[in-house]
């Protein structure tokens, strides 16, 4: 009798537990539990937790008050593009559009404080990643999401797109300054 | 057409029902052909992502890695599910194929629809990913290829079910079914569930896409969209470890260690991982953080525990019958002295351990809600699928095609000293593929991205560290290792079919399966054959591994910014 063959005896399920089996079982049991309170545990101890916090919209009123940020706080324009840096006030709202093949505006943040991102797509799904931090979050079309984003390290960042969005998806990138 | 011809196979003492027989062969034959063309395609892929290398232009890549994941990920997987389907029930039970003529019907279905699919990507306005999500729009051909090859799938798992209820009433066995054919109950169980929920969201896209649906939500899509992508995964779980105890029974006449253990994690495949469609939207808006939570640990983990479980009891039982048959000196002769120069037992250990330590620790870890940020959409991700898909599923299937394939068309299995490496190199190049994509990830480049050298930006760039660029290539290496593995595969399996030395009646110059352990086997010394160190030993490296390697993980995630 192999695994290729009914088992020997009718009632398997009365068979009793091989020795290594049960113990192996209990610890995989226990590793569960812990992975399982590590991610509510984050919540309540960890500073890495992104927020859920979204909104349905259109295209085009994401589209109208990313603008209005934009008019408010511009401080100059640059880059190839000649995009507007949008340097907002510490603990104030970001709207950032993802759009096929760029993210606009600029946006120039202060280390240490913290921004409430507004985020999403005027077209496709796009993937926010911002690099080299490694922050990754899904941009979807009709759904604006909020949440924080608090810079730990000064510097120019930039914003790849990671969702395949179409034929130009590798040209889209953009950038974020981070100032002392 | 009479249905009850059979024959009985000389090696094997299998019954072998031509009904069952002929849709085995050519379900196989279809597996590796879509393999054949989907590797090939995966080829181009990594020459393309080797920077120096760069093979492809930008349109031609997205098309060819559209082709790439769903020749390879759907069509050769499930062509060869469908005869393990059969294998395990007509074959393993002795039984006629329950409406064979509807079984020939479902498998016209699929190459109709694989066929098709090929087709209309090939002609370029379908470079929309195995994903498709919306609101990227294909041509409407290609929502109605997959669906006409899933109706195809669905029909194969109701003859499935048939062939079991047909055995059942005219009792050609007795008592429960063998394990290896309860392990592809749950496949088939799983893969119905897969399917209709592949069906809820291809039928609205493809009726969005001819204009009679106005909108399908972008969200409500990735969440249906995964309830079929990844459990289309875990189908390719089920099948593979069922095929793992196949082989173990096959190759060492091994027996669970306890069959309620085994049967009951095969049974916690179906009741958990229906939850696992979460951890694709981990970082998505509108989800909240408690069904993340709940979802993505399957709750609890119990879906992992069961992989965990036949982790230990695969490795256990041959340990067992090893010990059995008189290798139980210290703990690891057993494994030393297993058949390494044969290629069913190699390719099997091979995928075991490639799945587990490679693809197993690295799904749970990224499947973490919070970790995923670091993850998601990386190169990371397919660097682990790379592991669960090829190195576990894809080998082991290789592994099982090299006993199934002679026995099956009665042919002697050609290139032998050939096939007696091809499992180490196909598992050493894809144990690359698996780790520098995911190293790349790690570094943050993105998947599914054609140049991350930014070239035709207009002078907006992003410098990656040149490990990235070092990743890439050697990725590229281990993809030209790996082809070259797969290609050898695809060579001797065909080469057996066509040029083979006929068997007939006669018997194979070299046993191809092992007399079953006896209980006076077992029982012998004691019983000492059932205390089995050495797969002890062996999982606990692994639990450290795990365990080091999840920690870490979170080391690295409270590095980076603060997030919201």
């Amino acid at each position: 009798m192999s695994s290729l063959s009914p088992p020997s005896k009718k009632l398997w399920w009365n068979e009793p537990i091989h020795k290594t089996e049960l113990m192996w079982i209990s610890l995989v049991f226990v590793w569960g539990l812990i992975m399982t309170f590590m991610m509510p545990y984050w919540h309540v101890v960890g500073k890495q937790n992104l927020g859920t916090e979204t909104y349905k919209t259109t295209p085009k009123a994401f589209q109208a008050s990313t603008e209005a940020f934009v008019e408010q706080y511009t401080v100059r324009n640059e880059g190839p593009r000649n995009f507007p840096v949008v340097a907002p006030p510490a603990g104030g709202d970001v709207y950032m559009i993802a759009r096929l093949y760029d993210w606009w505006p600029i946006v120039e943040l202060k280390k240490g404080e913290s921004y409430r991102f507004h985020l999403s797509s005027l077209d496709m799904q796009h993937g926010f990643s911002l690099q080299p931090a490694n922050i990754n979050i899904q941009v979807v079309p009709n759904y604006e999401h909020v949440f924080t984003l608090t810079p730990n390290a000064s510097g120019e960042y930039s914003i790849i797109c990671n969702e395949y969005c179409g034929i130009g998806h590798h040209l889209m990138i953009g950038k974020l300054l981070v100032v002392d | 057409m009479v249905n009850n011809e059979f024959r009985t196979c000389p090696d094997t003492g299998l019954k072998f029902y031509s009904s069952a027989e002929n849709l085995l062969k050519v379900n196989a034959v279809a597996a590796v052909v879509f393999l054949l063309v989907g590797g090939f395609y995966g080829l181009l892929v990594g020459l393309t992502r080797w920077q120096a290398v760069h093979l492809l232009a930008a349109d031609n890549f997205y098309m060819v890695l559209t082709l790439h994941g769903l020749n390879v990920l759907i069509f050769w997987m499930i062509f060869f599910e469908i005869a393990i389907l059969y294998f395990c029930s007509s074959v393993l039970l002795g039984c006629r194929l329950a409406t064979p003529r509807w079984a020939w019907a479902g498998f016209v279905l699929m190459v109709v629809g694989a066929v098709m699919n090929n087709v209309i990507v090939l002609q370029g306005a379908s470079s929309v990913m195995m994903t498709s999500y919306v609101p990227m729009e294909a041509d409407p051909l290609f929502y109605l290829s997959l669906i006409l090859f899933a109706v195809g799938a669905l029909i194969g798992c109701f003859v499935f079910f048939g062939t079991l209820v047909v055995a059942k009433a005219e009792k050609t066995y007795e008592g429960s079914v063998p394990l290896v054919t309860f392990g592809a109950i749950t496949a088939a169980i799983i893969a119905v569930f897969t399917i209709v929920s592949g069906a809820i969201i291809l039928i609205p896209t493809f009726l969005w896409s001819v204009g009679v649906v106005g909108e399908i939500d972008a969200l409500a899509y990735r969440l249906i969209w995964w309830a079929f992508g990844h459990s289309s995964q875990q189908i390719n779980v089920a099948a593979h470890v069922a095929v793992w105890y196949a082989i173990a029974a096959i190759v060492f006449g091994a027996r669970p260690l306890s069959e309620k253990v085994s049967r009951t994690a095969f049974l916690m495949y179906i009741v958990f991982l229906q939850l696992a469609s979460a951890h694709h939207l981990l970082v998505d808006p509108g989800v909240s953080a408690n069904f993340k939570m709940f979802n993505t640990s399957y709750a609890m983990y119990l879906a992992v525990m069961a992989s965990m479980v036949h982790g230990l009891t695969v490795p256990g039982s041959i340990e067992a019958a090893q010990r059995a048959r008189g290798y139980s000196a210290g703990l690891f002769t057993w494994l030393r002295k297993a058949p390494w120069g044969n290629p069913v037992f190699s390719g099997m250990f091979i995928s075991l351990v490639g799945f587990g330590f490679l693809g197993g620790i690295t799904g749970v870890v990224m499947g973490a809600e919070q970790i995923n940020i670091l993850i998601h959409n990386t190169l990371y991700v397919p660097g682990h699928f790379h592991a669960t898909v090829v190195l576990g599923s894809t080998l082991a299937f290789m592994a099982m095609s090299y006993w199934l394939v002679p026995v099956l068309f009665r042919r002697e299995l050609v290139l032998k000293g050939i096939a007696k490496w091809q499992p180490y190199l196909f598992g050493l190049g894809m144990t690359g593929v698996s780790l520098f994509l995911m190293g790349a990830g790690t570094l943050g480049v993105p998947r599914r991205h054609w140049d991350i050298g930014f070239a035709g930006t207009g002078g907006i760039t992003h410098e990656f560290p040149a490990a990235a660029y070092t990743m890439l290539a050697l990725n590229g290496m281990s993809v030209i290792l790996a082809v070259i593995g797969g290609a050898a595969f695809c060579v001797i399996m065909v080469g057996t079919i066509l040029f083979g030395k006929k068997l007939g009646n006669q018997k194979m110059a070299e046993p191809c399966i092992v007399a079953p352990v006896t209980d006076e086997e077992y029982e012998a010394n004691g019983g000492s054959a059932y205390a089995i160190p050495g797969t002890l030993v062996l999982a606990m490296v692994f639990f450290v591994s795990f365990a080091l390697y999840y920690f870490i993980n979170w080391k690295y995630l409270a590095e980076t910014w603060g997030i919201a």
